[in-house]
């Protein structure tokens, strides 16, 4: 690839950020050029969270995506917000416990995972978002057991280096899905 | 790339300043530069610094001001309601001759405006922003890379200069990640034989002032200031081209909206349009030469700011109005898309640069 | 034999204040109080916007003007960059400290900054020609109250002692006046300590002196330091509002 625009977008609480992070981080471990940005204000608080990241061979420009390669929807509003705003060919990968329709657009490859019902499942709930970045990066050919051990750990704090398994067995869920 | 981490750009500038040897902060809680704020309050207490919150903007600034006095590198940040709030003491460190860096992550105005990025904070920062004759040195980064690196510049021009630097960035810098080298060399302070330290009864008092009650007097001040104004002008402008060498039309833009220009002017390459940019990176003193130059040679001038038109101002000056300076913007905190740089791109060249 | 001697932290220059000013017996007993405690070489004076603006040209420490009311913020910061070393006063007067510097005040108070306030009390605005202060007394004619000042109107004056003595911060305030010998006496009692307590990394003392203006009182400087017995006084208590180590072994 030489540059993925890709929005992740639900509700605060998601750990889209973190899911963000995660991926900006994986760029980096592989030499790539990265950018991460939030939305941020007010809707920190419950209301809808986004972030954009660009993984690039090159210099990233503008940090803002008006247009993604890629949309991960973690709730319908983000669906409803930005089915529309996808590239034609792009792709968009939707929580389809929590969005209930379908994707509208027939120009665009979807993935529908039941990441939160799947989260539950197993035990880890707070992980649907790692579900869909397993997902995201198997789809990308970037999936790689060492390279997300290292992003995992530049994001999970040192004391909290428990969870560096249970983010790992998220992901893995989800590529396999 | 093993040395790089990724970090907002707001946490870049509170590391770099650490680097550059701060270990002062002062500052009050605003959005969106409260990382600012939060990381210092984590670091500054176990590497023997000070972070304070105070009371006010202006206690954060008359606090900076009391840390330059005595000698030592010292900083605050805010974002736009709040400088206004410090733009008492950014005078009055003027009229002192002080040493300091304010940073400025922008939102949209005016009076309590958004919370969203913006840039209509330039006229406050490039002309001043409180009363009397002076400026500050402004700089305005574009990159993560770029908050961290020109936070260790300011902390070196202001001690070169005795003057504030500011860091103008916005919104969006401040909250972006990218990867960072915090491999940043830094020039040690200089000699300050006129801080406030104590006598030690060794030498006359020092005194820390701005106050001149003989007209005389403090017009040779003035006068004596914009001297040295004058040689930061001619040695301190920092800019930077891109694609400039054949470009028949170019670009102004500085901070974020540089980034989104960049990638309009690739896709204006790509189709055939020979147009080039020139990024301010300091905004004062402003980068007159390479616009002088261009001057010569462009069509035309697309400004992309986020104001309503205020850089253009400086872009019209450096050219001598040799040719047409168009703006392209958008404001209260929406950002310049590609496309809409595309299509102003587009609309000079069709028309040859023609007004 | 040498009986009275200007003090060493303080320097030749003649001072600007009026006949019968009592800033220049503030000003010395600061003065004395640096000598005595052998901290002049290691003080900071910030001087505040108002009569004594250019107290900086007085005192033979380093000295750094601040904004109007913005000195115990200055002070914090110059405290701060050397705790160990810089000795910090503050010297305003009541418009400065009462009025637009109300806020860094009470938080300077509240954070007990190791610094000394000298809070120079006289009810009026005297840089700028007599204008009503925040400690201008009720029914007090003054440029801006020329019919008294009517508390209906603009509210009664700040007792600051009384004020910030309710604060947990503060470790010393103390209300006194250099009308009279006596009160001189008292006066340097009270600095002194409050530098002292700095020295002692106590905090936060503040010194309030009652003092007078005899130019925009309209009075002569006999009659004006009566004046502060018959209005002032009553009005502003003198005595220790707050003395946190008080009963402590020395």
């Amino acid at each position: 690839m030489s540059t993925k625009q890709m929005l992740l977008s639900g509700f605060g609480g998601q750990g889209i950020l973190f899911a963000g992070k995660f991926l900006a981080y994986k760029g980096l471990t592989d030499g790539k050029q990265v950018s991460w940005l939030p939305s941020y204000g007010p809707e920190m608080r419950g209301g809808t969270a986004s972030c954009s990241v660009i993984i690039s061979d090159e210099a990233v420009g503008s940090p803002i995506i008006s247009n993604p390669d890629i949309l991960v929807a973690m709730n319908l509003p983000s669906l409803d917000k930005f089915e529309k705003s996808v590239v034609p060919g792009g792709v968009i990968l939707a929580d389809s416990t929590l969005i209930e329709r379908k994707v509208e657009r027939d120009d665009v490859t979807v993935y529908y995972i039941p990441a939160t019902r799947l989260a539950s499942e197993n035990g880890f709930p707070t992980l649907a978002n790692m579900i869909l970045m397993g997902k995201l990066l198997e789809i990308l050919g970037e999936f790689n057991a060492d390279d997300m051990k290292v992003a995992l750990s530049k994001v999970i704090s040192a004391k909290r280096a428990d969870m560096l398994e249970t983010n790992l067995k998220a992901l893995e869920l989800g590529a396999k899905f | 790339m093993a040395d790089k981490v990724l970090m907002k750009g707001n946490e870049a500038i509170a590391e770099a300043a650490i680097i550059a040897g701060c270990r002062h902060y002062f500052g009050y809680p605003i959005t969106p530069q409260t990382e600012i704020a939060a990381y210092m309050a984590k670091k500054m207490p176990k590497i023997g610094g000070v972070f304070l919150q105070a009371e006010s903007e202006i206690a954060a600034i008359n606090m900076v001001y009391g840390v330059a006095a005595a000698g030592k590198r010292v900083m605050t940040s805010s974002s736009s309601p709040g400088i206004s709030l410090k733009s008492e003491g950014l005078s009055y460190l003027a009229g002192s001759d002080l040493p300091a860096l304010v940073v400025n992550v922008q939102r949209g105005g005016p009076g309590l405006g958004g919370i969203q990025p913006s840039q209509s904070d330039y006229f406050q920062a490039t002309r001043g922003s409180g009363h009397g004759d002076y400026h500050m040195i402004v700089l305005a980064p574009s990159s993560v890379q770029e908050m961290a690196e020109l936070t260790v510049k300011g902390f070196e021009l202001a001690d070169t200069y005795r003057m504030t630097s500011m860091i103008l960035a916005d919104g969006t810098m401040g909250q972006m990640m990218e990867p960072v080298s915090l491999d940043l060399e830094v020039k040690p302070a200089p000699e300050k034989p006129w801080a406030t330290v104590g006598t030690k009864l060794q030498r006359k008092h020092n005194i820390v002032n701005s106050l001149s009650l003989v007209p005389e007097e403090l017009e040779k001040f003035n006068f004596e200031r914009y001297e040295r104004y004058n040689y930061i002008k001619e040695n301190e402008a920092m800019y930077e081209e891109y694609l400039m060498d054949d470009a028949e039309y170019a670009i102004a833009a500085f901070g974020i909206t540089s980034r989104v220009a960049k990638n309009a002017i690739n896709e204006a390459r790509k189709q055939g349009i020979k147009v080039g940019m020139i990024r301010p990176i300091t905004l004062w003193p402003f980068p007159v030469a390479p616009f002088k130059k261009a001057a010569d040679k462009v069509k035309a001038i697309i400004s992309v700011e986020l104001s309503m038109g205020q850089m253009i101002d400086d872009v019209k000056l450096a050219t001598e109005c040799k040719v047409p300076v168009t703006l392209c913007n958008r404001v209260g905190g929406m950002i310049v898309s590609p496309e809409q740089v595309l299509e102003a791109i587009k609309a000079v060249a069709e028309n040859g640069g023609a007004k | 034999m040498v009986v009275f001697d200007k003090p060493h932290a303080l320097n030749d220059m003649s001072m600007h204040y009026c006949p019968g000013c009592t800033h220049g017996i503030i000003h010395r007993l600061v003065a004395e109080v640096m000598d005595e405690l052998g901290i002049e070489g290691r003080t900071i004076g910030i001087a505040p916007v108002g009569c004594s603006v250019m107290a900086y040209n007085y005192f033979n420490c380093d000295m750094i003007e601040a904004a109007h009311g913005r000195a115990p913020a200055v002070a914090t910061g110059v405290k701060r960059a050397d705790p160990e070393n810089n000795i910090v006063f503050t010297y305003q007067g009541d418009g400065d400290l009462a009025s637009i510097g109300m806020a860094e005040t009470v938080h300077a108070a509240a954070r007990n900054e190791n610094i000394t306030v000298i809070f120079v009390n006289n009810a009026i605005y005297g840089m700028t020609g007599g204008q009503m202060a925040p400690t201008s007394l009720p029914g007090q004619i003054t440029q801006t109250s020329p019919y008294g000042r009517d508390v209906n109107h603009c509210g009664y004056p700040i007792r600051v002692c009384e004020m910030l003595s309710q604060l947990e911060g503060p470790e010393y305030l103390e209300r006194v006046t250099v009308n009279s010998v006596k009160q001189v006496r008292n006066a340097k009692k009270a600095i002194k300590k409050a530098f002292q307590n700095q020295l002692d990394g106590k905090g936060f003392s503040l010194i309030e002196v009652v003092s007078s203006c005899p130019t925009n009182w309209g009075l002569t400087p006999q009659a004006a330091l009566k004046w502060i017995d018959e209005k002032m006084l009553p009005y502003y208590p003198l005595g220790v509002y707050k003395d946190r180590s008080a009963g402590e072994e020395k």
